[in-house]
């Protein structure tokens, strides 16, 4: 289990370094001028353009540019956005709703995966499963920016079940709809895999053990199958997060919910770059932790992993 | 089909009989075909993508309008004439402009795979076929790649090639957005089919015969790892459409005077309480093209592999 | 032994059950697995006895249904595809397929037990083998985690495994294949069945591990008096272990008889040509006489004898829809064929 922590964390280091140089990378290498890709069309004033290159110190070599982002990343020091307020209050600010937002989608989606996934596993081939199979089809093929407007649409404002938009305080019951949206982006991989997984697992020697031992059949589902199929479902939802970080954007904009997505969604919109590339650098660091924890909690579920 | 799946597993008894039932034996290609032809999903993800593919090559076959025939006075007006789906807040024919939406998503996510799929094959395959320091170098950077969340990636550059001024309406800016981003998936699945066509013992036979490399990828490893690298370029072909949507939606995408599902999806956010009809119809024809391409890919992965059924 | 049927009275009263009945008795068994490419009938009539301290071999090639009849017996066959068809299993006066799906399900484990070839895959890769243990315990005797515990080690202790207390808490990947399979045994035996049915128990391991395994099992067979059927292809091991032995072929028993008489003089022409192709010291430099063709395909099972296209012996007669009765021989031998004389040489 220790090497496997180490090895792990090795590992993370080294994709922590890849993955910020990307982003950084695909930002500002091989450019002409850099001020205008932070701004765009924006027009800014002399002493924005001298705050600009030296924050990002665009006078020295690219490699030294790198190194001075990393440090302030690690330093929680992100900059100034172009409005002239502190990137780091900023992200504290909006913080905690988008937290929320994504807990109750996570919560959401991991049940309905793997409850309709592990029915639809031990019943393949009845209505049940096809038309969850066809459910999950539809779902894979909505794009967020369908989902969250109509979905806003049909059951904020025509139904009117959910309030259409939540604020900054936002309750449970006003996140349940954006939450929901949310949720549809990862759900039907997940109830995809579980249903893979639990119908691979029913056909291995082990449950024709468990029940040559007189077991129930709840307590072999229960028990001996799903511990099992759950440890391919619990990797896949750490990829999730990534896709919940990306759908949040266009969700919180939509419901105008004021987390991280929606400060993003206006950065990106007013042409500030710094708070661009400070969001985004922060959610990739988020993602790459929560991956870890992930990988940790797979060593936990399979002891083949630990004992490697 | 799960009959079939829990016999072969759980007893040996099928055993004897030989491959593919009856005596009947196909090679793996008409054997897909087979069950394809029979899949009513593969039939209506083509019908679909037929009439989508119309709509981007020929959109005058469907509306007379023209898409950039805006008159503020009719702005959110209801339907009239060729205009079914009336106006929007801009006084533009929505039905127009939603035919015309098909052009460019079509145009953005066939390239967009196109290069992912290159940059994909490229990658998996050296990595799989020649393995060893290439494969560890390639493979980390795949894994640096996936840390970083695909939309994130796709705003960071979208936003920089789109700053460009030479990119007046962003197509090219998000083709290659796409392209340069989206290989990830395609590069793994090619690498370990490759690896497990590789680890065939044919392969080791055709080499020991002396085949060089060229003829072992071309005739030997490639024909044979081909058919989940097409699947997972279906679906990302739905995927790549679906995210220029969303570029276009949060900005980074598609702009100016380009006609886009996306863009259309996002100026009708703002109206929804006068006007669904802006939001509703681009949604439903972006929603259908990019499940109509998933469907495809689904339906053929299934005919190849029916033991994920 | 009055220890293990005292707490099987307590534990769970089958109805009907007559503890003077024989052990275990199949007839007639039919199974078939229906399948979108058609039905494949994988037991067609296998029938055979046994007693308490006996042990039966069913010898056969893969795919002759020993291990769908064994399945069979246990009530572990997926239905769908597989169907039981006709035939009764009488375990001790009680027809198992006519019994409620509770009792059926506390009849395993607590009197039929089944070990299982490949412990690895037998096992569950994510319990410590203590939980597979105790559960057992836990679930048919009600017992606290902790008496469980204990009964596990002991059941450990009792297949020798070294260090019972410690090992409890690894995972079936930590130990070696054969304790694997000493495990497995372990589980089969820990609520005392009267029957023991072992798949193929050796067949997955070297074999200086196979003799201690199958030392191991005659040893506590004989120490509980247990009926054992041992399911093999491979005739080596049965000739060191068993009573009795059911050739079967093609999901019909063709040949039963004590072993020595088997050995000495089968009276099937499918026992012979198995004896046959055993490899022989004496006979080194000799060409192995090998069995013509293969098995017949399960969906397509020849008429008349079964055996017909690969049997030297084969005329007319064995091409017909009526298949070969059952001859007796002796008292406690039968075979399936039109030509036992012929074959027995007499």
């Amino acid at each position: 289990m220790f090497r496997f922590i180490v090895r792990r964390l090795l590992q993370m280091v080294l994709t922590f370094f890849g993955a910020t140089f990307l982003v950084y990378a695909l930002m500002f290498a091989v450019q002409d001028d850099p001020i205008q890709a932070l701004v765009g069309e924006r027009p800014i004033t002399d002493s924005q353009r001298a705050a600009l290159t030296e924050r990002y110190h665009l006078n020295d070599s690219f490699f030294q540019q790198y190194w001075y982002y990393v440090k302030g990343l690690l330093t929680g020091d992100l900059g100034t956005s172009l409005t002239g307020r502190k990137i780091a209050d900023m992200l504290a600010d909006a913080w905690p709703v988008t937290l929320r937002l994504t807990l109750i989608a996570i919560v959401i989606a991991a049940t309905i995966a793997i409850v309709a996934g592990v029915i639809s596993a031990i019943r393949r081939g009845s209505i049940f499963d096809n038309a969850t199979l066809f459910v999950t089809l539809i779902v894979l093929a909505m794009p967020i920016v369908v989902l969250a407007p109509l979905a806003q649409l049909i059951f904020g404002i025509k139904l009117g079940w959910f309030p259409p938009t939540a604020g900054k305080d936002a309750n449970l019951y006003e996140l349940l709809l954006p939450a929901a949206v949310l949720a549809s982006l990862v759900v039907a991989t997940e109830l995809r895999v579980t249903r893979a997984s639990v119908a691979e697992n029913l056909r291995a020697d082990y449950v024709r053990t468990a029940r040559a031992k007189g077991l129930r059949r709840g307590r072999v589902i229960g028990v001996h199958v799903l511990r099992n199929s759950l440890i391919p479902v619990i990797t896949l939802i750490g990829v999730d997060i990534g896709a919940l970080m990306s759908g949040a954007i266009v969700t919180e904009k939509v419901f105008n919910i004021p987390g991280v997505g929606f400060n993003l969604f206006r950065g990106i919109r007013t042409e500030d770059g710094p708070l661009v590339v400070g969001f985004v650098s922060v959610l990739v660091i988020v993602f790459l932790v929560l991956n870890l924890i992930v990988d940790l909690l797979y060593a936990v579920l399979d002891p083949r992993i630990r004992y490697e | 089909m799960s009959d079939m799946n829990a016999l072969t597993a759980e007893s040996p008894v099928l055993q004897p009989a030989p491959p593919g039932g009856a005596g009947k034996s196909r090679s793996l290609a008409a054997d897909a075909w087979h069950d394809l032809r029979r899949s009513k999903i593969f039939w209506a993800a083509l019908v679909l993508i037929v009439i989508v593919l119309l709509m981007a090559a020929w959109p005058s076959l469907f509306t007379s309008a023209d898409p950039h025939d805006c008159v503020l006075s009719r702005k959110h007006a209801g339907a009239s004439g060729s205009a079914i789906f009336g106006y929007d807040f801009q006084g533009c024919d929505v039905y127009a402009k939603t035919v015309y939406g098909a052009r460019y998503s079509i145009v953005v996510g066939v390239f967009s795979t196109l290069i992912a799929g290159l940059i994909g094959l490229a990658v998996g395959l050296s990595a799989g076929y020649f393995g060893g320091w290439l494969d560890a170098l390639l493979s980390r950077f795949v894994d640096v790649m996936l840390g970083v969340p695909f939309l994130l990636a796709a705003i960071v550059l979208g936003k920089r090639l789109a700053s460009n001024p030479e990119n007046s309406n962003g197509v090219l800016a998000v083709t290659l957005t796409l392209g340069i981003l989206g290989w990830t998936t395609a590069a793994r699945v090619m690498r370990s089919s490759v690896i497990t066509a590789k680890n065939q013992d044919y392969v080791a036979a055709a080499r020991m015969l002396g085949a060089g490399s060229g003829r072992l990828i071309f005739r030997h490893i490639l024909p044979n790892s081909i058919a989940p690298y097409v699947v997972v370029l279906t679906i990302l072909l739905g995927i790549n459409i679906a995210s220029e949507a969303t570029l276009s939606f949060l900005g980074v995408g598609l702009r100016g005077d380009a006609v886009s599902w996306g863009i259309s999806i996002s100026e009708a956010t703002g109206y929804v309480r006068v006007a669904p009809g802006p939001l509703i119809w681009p949604s439903v024809f972006l929603a259908a093209t990019v499940l109509a391409f998933i469907m495809l890919g689904d339906a053929v992965r299934d005919a190849f592999d029916p033991k994920l059924r | 032994m009055t220890g293990v049927t005292d707490i099987q009275a307590q534990i769970d009263p089958l109805p009907g059950l007559d503890p003077r009945a024989a052990l275990l008795q199949v007839d007639d068994l039919h199974v078939e697995f229906r399948t979108r490419d058609g039905v494949a009938k994988a037991v067609n009539g296998a029938g055979f006895h046994l007693a308490a301290g006996e042990t039966l071999a069913l010898l056969g090639e893969s795919g002759c249904g020993k291990s769908v009849t064994a399945q069979a017996i246990m009530g572990i066959l997926d239905t769908p595809p597989a169907h039981i068809t006709g035939g009764q299993i009488l375990y001790r006066g009680v027809d198992l397929l006519r019994v409620s799906e509770e009792d059926r399900r506390k009849v395993r484990a607590n009197r039929i037990a089944m070990i299982f070839q490949d412990a690895l895959s037998a096992l569950n890769p994510v319990y410590t083998v203590g939980f597979q243990l105790a559960e057992l315990y836990r679930k048919h005797r009600g017992m606290s985690r902790k008496d469980a515990k204990k009964r596990a080690i002991e059941a450990l202790d009792q297949v020798r495994i070294p260090a019972a207390r410690e090992r409890i808490n690894d995972y079936p990947h930590q130990f070696s294949g054969g304790m694997r399979q000493r495990v497995m045994i372990a589980m089969a035996l820990a609520l005392d069945p009267e029957v023991l049915i072992a798949d193929e128990p050796t067949t997955a391991l070297d074999v200086t591990v196979q003799a201690q395994i199958m030392g191991l099992l005659a040893e506590l067979q004989h120490q509980r008096n247990m009926g054992l059927i041992l399911i093999t292809h491979d005739m080596g091991v049965v000739a060191d272990v068993a009573d009795r032995i059911s050739v079967m072929y093609a999901g019909k028993v063709v040949e039963e008889a004590p072993v020595y008489d088997i050995y000495a003089r089968p009276a099937h022409p499918y026992t012979k040509a198995l004896l046959e192709s055993i490899p022989r010291l004496d006979l080194k430099g000799q060409q192995l006489n090998v069995i013509r063709g293969l098995p017949p395909a399960l969906t397509d099972i020849p008429r008349g004898c079964a055996f017909h296209p690969r049997c030297g012996y084969a005329r007319e007669i064995c091409r017909m829809d009526q298949e070969p009765p059952a001859y007796q021989i002796a008292p406690h031998r039968i075979a399936r064929c039109h030509f036992i004389r012929e074959v027995l040489g007499v």
